[in-house]
């Protein structure tokens, strides 16, 4: 069994030798990740079953559709991101130039997976790494063992093993990973770990990529359509048993509003899971014992009162959809991430208050607006902050290649999807190829200097609006 | 103290006073018209920490600044519109875009060397992207950071553009302080300390730090030009840049050229004695002075060699034949000694930048298309200037930073608008066609199941090269057909036509 530092030393070896850059070698090892996942749904099915209940129709969506999603996007653009890019703006001293900017790998980077979503969270990044040339490790998360045990089998057996490699293990393990230099950190989870990482990677000046979590508010306000809303909100709510880092944390909405979403958040559960959700094959489990431990400790210390839900089973980790009201901001339900299929509603008087209340808390991976009027999204939109935003729906836009997906603030830093991931293991380097000719203006900024010089020089280089960037040359 | 400046400019910021377009470009333009009108006093201050000539500045740090106001000031309401980006069936009636954000406060940690470019340049930007910002100018141009503490309140915002000064000590109590994004431009060491007081709160970094940028000369090129670019490079602000080629790489047979290629220009600039010449620089301070004089030790200059301790003053000087190993070669030198290292050809120069850590800046001096492919292929850097030296930095459409240990981060142009902003995705969907979410919702079956990964595949047009071409032989195939129906129309219509 190698020491993770023989895998490390292997993976910069194999990327010395320049073998992960070419376009016909990563569009092959997609295609072989393409084929892993393919050829390995139900396997894969099965393991998020074991490890999180997962119901089937979640895997398929949110696991395995959303990666071969971005693997298909990722083939297809392959070429278009690697090409250099051109269409970069000259001035008149740089006209017989060549100025263009590469993308290029930045060597062995590490992916550090979570648990909630214990396949796409380590197959995305993974995709971006490969697509931008580098090699990477991976570390799945020790907590859905079936998953990581799976990885860990497939991976070498599809894709290249002198490039990527699977380490698993737990903290201890992770940390003694961390001492190594990576040339790219990439992690998912929570914030007290991913400032362990950062001090981790300080020393060796890594960048790193940070995809955390938060309270994601929900506004429900004015003029809305209360059955659409409320099946929208409960199905990113109770997606993945609420454990997604952009579910609906909470709610804020007026009084009037609670009241006409109440008979309609009850309705929905009843369509979605029938009378009693613990049956239901679509609803899915807390995935330890001591996260079930947790969202249960803060349940029965909250002084809201449970509305809808509430029952709970310890021996299969069960929590009903559950919705409180008369939630307070200090509230037991208020001081972190929920992060399980508990909904508090606070209510405010005005979006102004709401706003506020937002802004005095960390930047959120998400907010999301229930509205029908214009004014009430854009007014959200412009006095507050977050990683992203849905408008009307949650969880959706982070399904959108397009879009970068990441935190800012305590929500994390740096993003990914599609595009996004590329130029995240990417590095990009700003290329002059200069011509031999118009050495006599090059004269003009050679000592020995001289005002005459200078005014040239000057008379050339000024920035003049509507051209197309300016140059200084100096 | 700074623990109160920092809320203060938080407060301004959270009051929302940085945020509207019109006065960010007011602030920019006063920052402008600092510099116009304040040039004289600019030029002074620096005379007096580095012995700038008086051309030197606005040549290596106005000009450049006030490009990049100008390109900001015109530019703004662009960079700050929403980005819109591709939908997929499932979005088609949506708005989806990229909203450009300001991050908050940030913090703006400025270097000796250009005082005035690398603290005010991240300034720029940072005010163009919306955010308050506490400015630490570097206190070893301690007449420049002065000035600047006199100056920039007269003519930006006080509470949302705060200048601090001090040492170590202000410094490492700023970064005690939270901030939305630290933007640090000097070594790698200090880059540590940085980012690890950012890692604190979690606090994203830009880092600008340095390294050996590589200078590789090819046979078969133009010496007397490629010596000449380099020597300017070189010997500019007394070698103190971060971007200057630190050491040449060619083959044996090319030194001796490139060393009277290099002198020949040294007379050219600066005459027979570069320490009266006024257009030649000093070293910043005696600590470094020190420094630069002791990678010599051991070794004789080809050219130059002198320095005279009291004025800080070191003469061009050029070093042939230095083996790997030397301390030339281990550290940064960042002043005016130039090693030359031989290797056997573009195989072993290539190896030799390999096997160091990733330049900030990479110099290829070659007439051979492939030689210079394969430089850029086979090896990395923060930017490269091909031909010449440092010019890949005047161009502000290309994103100037380093690559692992030389930084990490990016900026000039929209680069630094961007580099100062949280890009936040935005999908802003109407309650109607729910008949299309429908499928989403438990309780969930096979056919369900099967219409929403129809439904979630992108792109929502095939742009293919395949479907191109199809898509235009069959427009070809089917214009062609319509054009033999309606002749055949019009032939069973009887109408004459000369045309055959």
């Amino acid at each position: 069994m190698a020491s993770q530092s023989e895998v490390i030393d292997r993976l910069r070896a194999t990327f010395r030798s320049g073998v992960t850059f070419p376009e016909p070698f990563r569009m092959t090892q997609l295609q072989n990740l393409l084929s892993l996942v393919e050829e390995n749904e139900q396997l894969i099915q099965d393991a998020l079953h074991k490890d999180l209940h997962k119901p089937k129709f979640e895997s398929v969506l949110s696991e395995i559709q959303i990666t071969l999603n971005d693997l298909y996007f990722a083939m297809e653009n392959l070429r278009t991101w690697m090409q250099p890019e051109y269409n970069i703006g000259k001035n008149l001293a740089t006209r017989m130039d060549d100025c263009f900017i590469r993308r290029e790998p930045l060597g062995v980077v590490l992916i550090i997976g979570a648990w909630n979503y214990p396949l796409h969270l380590i197959l995305l990044p993974l995709v971006a790494a490969i697509a931008a040339g580098n090699c990477a490790i991976l570390k799945p998360s020790e907590i859905c063992q079936a998953t990581e045990q799976l990885l860990a089998e497939l991976i070498p057996k599809y894709l290249s093993q002198d490039c990527y490699a699977v380490l698993c293990g737990g903290a201890e393990d992770t940390k003694s990973l961390l001492k190594n230099k990576f040339d790219h950190i990439f992690y998912t989870g929570s914030q007290v770990v991913a400032r362990s990482i950062l001090l981790a990677a300080a020393p060796h000046l890594t960048p790193v990529t940070l995809e955390l979590g938060g309270k994601s508010p929900c506004f429900i306000y004015g003029h809305i359509d209360i059955h659409k809303a409320a099946k929208r909100l409960c199905w990113s709510k109770f997606f993945n048993t609420g454990q997604s880092c952009v579910a609906p944390d909470y709610v804020l909405c007026t009084t009037q509003t609670r009241d006409a979403l109440l008979p309609a958040l009850r309705e929905t559960l009843r369509t979605f899971y029938g009378p009693d959700p613990g049956a239901s094959l679509d609803m899915g489990r807390i995935v330890t014992p001591r996260h079930w431990r947790r969202l249960m400790d803060m349940l029965e210390k909250s002084k809201g009162k449970v509305v809808i839900g509430g029952e709970s089973r310890e021996e299969d980790r069960y929590i009903a959809p559950t919705v409180l009201v008369d939630v307070q901001e200090s509230d037991a339900l208020m001081q972190e991430e929920i992060f399980g299929p508990i909904l508090p509603i606070l209510t405010i008087e005005s979006l102004e208050e709401g706003i506020d209340y937002i802004n005095r808390q960390e930047k959120p991976l998400a907010l999301y607006v229930f509205s029908d009027e214009t004014s009430v999204v854009t007014t959200v939109l412009n006095n507050t902050s977050s990683g992203g935003f849905c408008g009307n729906d949650g969880i959706v836009h982070m399904a959108l290649p397009g879009l970068p997906f990441g935190g800012v603030g305590a929500s994390g830093m740096g993003s990914y999807h599609g595009r996004w991931g590329f130029e995240t293991f990417s590095h990009r380097r700003g290329c002059m190829n200069r011509s031999w000719l118009l050495e006599r203006v090059n004269v003009l900024r050679y000592p020995p200097y001289s005002d005459y010089n200078l005014g040239w020089l000057r008379w050339a280089t000024t920035f003049k609006k509507n051209s197309w960037g300016g140059c200084s040359v100096m | 103290m700074e623990m109160q400046v920092v809320q203060r400019a938080r407060e301004n910021f959270l009051a929302g006073r940085s945020r509207p377009l019109e006065f960010r470009v007011q602030q920019l333009k006063s920052l402008q018209r600092m510099i116009t009108d304040r040039q004289g006093e600019i030029a002074t201050a620096l005379k007096q920490d580095i012995n700038r000539s008086q051309y030197d500045t606005p040549l290596l740090e106005l000009i450049g600044l006030e490009n990049e106001i100008s390109l900001a000031v015109s530019k703004l309401a662009q960079w700050a519109a929403p980005r819109p980006v591709e939908k997929s069936l499932l979005t088609i009636s949506d708005q989806v875009y990229i909203q450009p954000e300001p991050l908050g406060v940030v913090l703006i940690i400025g270097a000796w060397n250009y005082p005035w470019a690398l603290t005010l340049q991240p300034l720029v930007g940072a005010i163009a992207a919306g955010n308050a910002a506490v400015v630490k100018p570097s206190e070893l141009s301690e007449y420049s950071a002065s000035l600047l503490k006199a100056l920039l309140p007269r003519y930006l915002d006080q509470e949302l553009y705060p200048v601090v000064c001090g040492g170590v000590s202000e410094t490492q109590e700023l970064l005690r302080q939270r901030f939305d994004h630290i933007f640090y431009t000097g070594n790698s060491t200090v880059g540590k300390v940085v980012m690890e007081a950012a890692a604190r709160h979690l606090t994203p970094v830009t880092l600008e730090l340095g390294g050996k940028s590589p200078c590789y000369i090819d046979k078969d090129v133009d010496l007397r030009v490629a010596c000449r670019r380099i020597t300017w490079g070189k010997f500019v602000n007394c070698g103190q840049t971060c971007i200057a080629p630190d050491y040449i790489l060619c083959e044996p047979s090319l030194q001796n050229r490139v060393v009277e290629g290099i002198r020949q220009t040294l007379l050219e600039f600066y005459g027979p004695d570069p320490k009266s010449s006024p257009d030649y620089g000093r070293i910043i301070n005696q600590r470094h002075f020190n420094r630069v004089m002791a990678l010599l030790d051991g070794y004789t200059a080809a050219l130059g060699g002198q320095s005279d301790s009291s004025q800080r003053y070191i003469a061009p000087t050029v070093v042939k034949d230095v083996p790997p190993h030397a301390r030339l070669m281990q550290e940064e030198i960042f002043g005016p000694l130039l090693p030359i290292v031989t290797v056997s050809d573009i195989d072993d120069a290539i190896h030799f930048i390999n096997e160091r850590e990733k330049p900030l800046a990479l110099y290829v001096f070659s007439s051979i298309k492939k030689v210079i492919k394969r430089m850029l292929a086979e090896t990395t850097s923060g930017g490269v200037t091909v031909n010449d030296v440092m010019m890949h930095y005047t161009l502000n459409s290309l994103p100037f930073g380093g690559v692992g240990q030389s930084g990490t981060g990016r900026y000039h142009g929209k680069h630094s608008f961007d580099q100062f902003s949280h890009h936040r995705a935005c999908l802003v969907k109407s309650l109607g066609m729910e008949r299309v979410n429908m499928p989403r919702y438990p309780p969930q079956n096979h056919q369900k199941a099967r219409r929403v990964r129809l439904a979630m595949r992108t792109p929502l047009v095939d742009f293919s090269k395949g479907t191109y071409i199809w898509a235009v032989t069959a427009s070809i195939v089917a214009l062609g057909l319509l054009v033999a129906l309606t002749v055949i129309l019009i032939l069973a219509a009887g109408v004459s036509c000369t045309c055959w």
